[in-house]
């Protein structure tokens, strides 16, 4: 039995499809659900959300906070900031990066800036430029 | 003179020739964003829907009703109103009826004794209200024909903030609700604090989910679900705002679409008594310029004759 996965933004459904095992990041650490998990409801942080596919194919989402809900092997990512890799303009967010570095440099209490490093990273990371 | 009303009812037709093609034309793009809006608010259904199992899941997993967001005040001293309303006008009634019912609404809490909060998003919601020295408290403009979900979140946030603060003690969204191409109404419905049956018929959910019977899963959390609760309502707030938006926004269109149908249909009306007129007119000119010439010829012919009949008296008289 394979689980049902949705990755949901307020705006559309960003993926749905089957899936055998998911890993996602919340506050206290990974969580990885596989068919017949519990039910399970949690926050998510920023980090990014694996979908393990059948084979070796694997689907990655960068969410900056959200929710994961699990219950009869159908998992739901809600998230009011989701990106799909092709979705993330890596010229920007390298950019995005740099400028919060710099910031950060100046500043090191910066807190917005070290949120808009994270999200930076995060989005090149799913993407798969590194981080530069 | 004859031939100067035929220019005048001429150049009055073109005139409304060219508005119909400007009526026709936004009748047409109107038709195009219905379709796009109605897209739109299907597309947020699943995110809404899987918030509003969320809040279910939670509230049987026994999160501790304490968050203000579900709480209502005991004294409730300010109700605030989000109206919403379009950026632009041309959508016949649309604007008009959402504004007078949250002007009654307004009323109707200060009638009470309550005091009022407003939140106005659309140019003409802002205009309405501060036109009539209204107190507005925040005014969101310039996305109403395709609103995003951030505009949505910026709402939320002065709205909440305003809640939270204790400067509302309830508030309450005015809003078109989208049923059909055909079918929109005003609906005035609470948003915080949330109310069970809020949370559990909203908009994305016209028909409420039937019961399978089996019994609700106990949930593991993480973190606790009180926690998960306080990340979680601002969220659903937000949601709630979001499809409030796009039902706004494909009511807007459909109104405008109707308005601007009617408009075009007048037009057309217009143009073809116009035209009917003008012929008759411009026959009316035609006739008058024959019965000229024929009477101008008659009296000719009729001169001539006399003339000729004096010489044939003449020649008589010879």
């Amino acid at each position: 039995m394979a689980l049902r996965v949705e990755v949901v933004s307020p705006e559309r459904v960003l993926w749905s499809g089957e899936a055998e095992m998911v890993v996602c990041r919340t506050p206290s650490g990974e969580i990885a659900f596989l068919p017949g998990h519990v039910p399970f409801l949690g926050a998510l942080g920023i980090g990014k959300v694996r979908v393990l596919l059948a084979g070796d194919a694997e689907q990655v989402v960068a969410v900056h906070g959200g929710f994961v809900e699990v219950s009869h092997d159908r998992v739901t990512v809600l998230s009011d900031d989701a990106e799909l890799p092709e979705m993330i303009d890596v010229v920007r967010a390298r950019t995005a990066a740099e400028q919060a570095r710099s910031r950060l440099a100046a500043d090191p209490g910066d807190t917005e800036a070290a949120a808009a490093l994270a999200r930076a990273e995060l989005r090149l990371e799913v993407a798969g430029a590194g981080s530069g | 003179m004859a031939g100067g009303q035929e220019r005048v009812l001429r150049r009055r037709i073109a005139s409304v020739a060219s508005t119909k093609k400007i009526t026709r034309a936004m009748e047409l793009i109107a038709a195009s964003r219905i379709k796009r809006a109605e897209v739109a608010v299907a597309q947020a259904v699943p995110y809404s829907e899987a918030i509003t199992n969320v809040v279910a899941d939670l509230a049987a997993g026994g999160a501790a009703p304490e968050s203000p967001y579900l709480v209502p005040r005991p004294e409730v001293r300010r109700v605030a109103f989000v109206v919403l309303a379009g950026d632009r006008g041309l959508c016949g009634a649309y604007n008009s009826s959402v504004l007078r019912a949250a002007e009654g609404a307004v009323k109707e809490v200060v009638d009470e004794g309550r005091d009022y909060g407003l939140v106005t998003v659309g140019r003409k919601a802002e205009g309405y209200f501060r036109y009539r020295r209204y107190r507005i408290d925040a005014a969101f403009a310039g996305f109403t024909d395709r609103p995003g979900y951030d505009d949505a979140r910026r709402i939320g946030r002065a709205v909440a903030e305003r809640f939270l603060a204790g400067t509302y003690d309830r508030v309450e969204t005015i809003y078109t609700r989208y049923r059909s191409a055909g079918v929109q109404e005003v609906v005035r419905r609470p948003l915080i604090p949330l109310e069970r049956e809020v949370v559990e018929g909203g908009d994305a959910r016209p028909e409420p989910v039937p019961d399978t019977g089996a019994p609700a899963p106990t949930y593991e959390f993480e973190p606790s679900p009180g926690a998960i609760l306080d990340l979680l309502l601002p969220r659903y707030v937000d949601a709630r705002l979001y499809a409030a938006l796009l039902n706004a926004a494909a009511s807007e269109h459909a109104a405008r679409q109707r308005a601007m149908k009617a408009a075009t249909d007048n037009a057309e009306e217009l143009i073809r008594s116009l035209t009917r007129i003008m012929n008759r007119a411009r026959q009316d000119a035609i006739t008058t310029e024959i019965m000229e010439i024929v009477g101008g010829a008659e009296a000719l012919r009729a001169a001539q004759a006399a003339e000729r009949g004096e010489h044939h008296a003449l020649v008589v008289a010879e």
